[in-house]
């Protein structure tokens, strides 16, 4: 028998089980209703679960691209000071971490796409419930329990096929976001225990920046002791001297200026 | 003919696109019978594909029950086993 429906008397199946449990077929409606609304609020908490998931790999995409974008600054500090060696080891971690976003990114993928999937699945349901809840009420309201089981049947097998459906796929939306939770706490905890992080860790500062800060340091002492070298030896001082000089003298220019203007003045309104 | 692909949603197909479908299934089921993963794969998203564009979708509050109920799109040959050998797979 064929694939598409073997399927279809599995649900089929399920559903006529359902019914033949209860006495009275009109209480099945409102079981089943009261089931209805639980499910659908399993699938809302499934699609926040899944967000949830979906928001904490953004958060460790955007870890991992501070640390990678960290790694490219030290390259070209490296490089600037003529530091091949480190800047190859920045660069040389910067694709580690390349690998992991590239992984992270198919997993953030993926969980929007159950995030989506669930959402529908969600609406599609809510319609039917709703639908349901209309045609139990009217079932309830016409019919004795004898004429009812016809009605019931189409309705409910309809509903049961689409609660199967939709439990299925929360389900496996879970077995997703189970499997990428543990891999996304891999991560946290390669990114705590420093594997990753102690590389480019923002408030501790990693080999390579020690090394990078130590050469600067290095080099801001020599630029000073030069500098200072420079102060007191006979040729820059002079300069500085005069450069001294000349701001008093700029300031005083005016003052000179501004007194013949003042004497002239004096002078005319004299006679 | 009324037709689930399970996790998408209820299409109604004419009677008239049901034997190119079956062919469609049968390669669905021998793939499935011999463990291919490639050919389930191909066979299945061909298959699935073929009821998207043949059926029309129904609406979201129709409450019928389908004739035929196909796999998701995403699922694999021990899923697709899983929900045809063991009932309990199906929750509900």
């Amino acid at each position: 028998m064929s694939l598409m429906k073997r399927m279809s008397l599995i649900f089929r199946a399920k559903a006529d089980r359902a019914l033949d449990k209860a006495e009275d077929p009109r209480e099945t409606l409102d079981y089943s209703y009261k089931r209805q609304l639980e499910l659908l609020q399993k699938v809302r908490r499934g699609v926040a679960d899944v967000a949830t998931s979906r928001k904490r790999v953004e958060l460790q995409v955007g870890q991992l691209q501070q640390q990678s974008d960290k790694l490219t600054q030290q390259a070209q500090k490296a490089l600037s000071m003529n530091r091949e060696d480190l800047a190859r080891e920045a660069l040389t971690r910067k694709s580690a971490l390349t690998a992991q976003m590239t992984d992270l990114e198919a997993q953030r993928a993926q969980l929007q796409g159950e995030e989506e999937k669930l959402t529908l699945a969600s609406q599609r349901l809510q319609a039917k419930v709703e639908s349901f809840r209309t045609q139990k009420e009217t079932i309830k309201a016409k019919y004795t329990a004898a004429e009812a089981s016809t009605r019931i049947n189409e309705a409910f097998s309809g509903i049961s096929e689409e609660m199967g459906d939709v439990g299925l796929a929360v389900q496996r939306a879970e077995d997703k976001t189970a499997q990428m939770q543990a891999r996304s706490g891999a991560i946290d905890e390669l990114i705590s225990s420093g594997a990753l992080d102690d590389v480019s860790a923002l408030n501790r500062g990693d080999d390579i920046s020690r090394e990078l800060d130590a050469l600067s340091s290095t080099s801001d002492v020599e630029s000073e002791l030069a500098a200072l070298k420079a102060g007191s030896s006979g040729g820059t001082a002079p300069q500085a001297l005069e450069q001294g000089d000349s701001q008093p003298a700029a300031q005083a220019q005016p003052q000179v200026e501004a007194a013949p203007v003042g004497d002239v003045g004096r002078e005319e309104g004299r006679p | 003919m009324i037709v689930r692909i399970l996790g998408e949603g209820q299409w109604d197909v004419a009677d008239a696109h049901i034997e190119a479908l079956n062919a469609l299934d049968a390669r669905v089921e021998t793939a499935v019978a011999e463990g291919d993963d490639d050919s389930f794969a191909s066979s299945l998203e061909e298959l699935l594909r073929a009821i998207r564009t043949a059926g029309q979708p129904l609406p979201d509050d129709s409450l019928m029950d389908s004739d035929l109920v196909l796999p998701p799109s995403d699922s694999t040959i021990e899923e697709v086993r899983a929900l045809l050998g063991d009932e309990g797979l199906i929750p509900g």
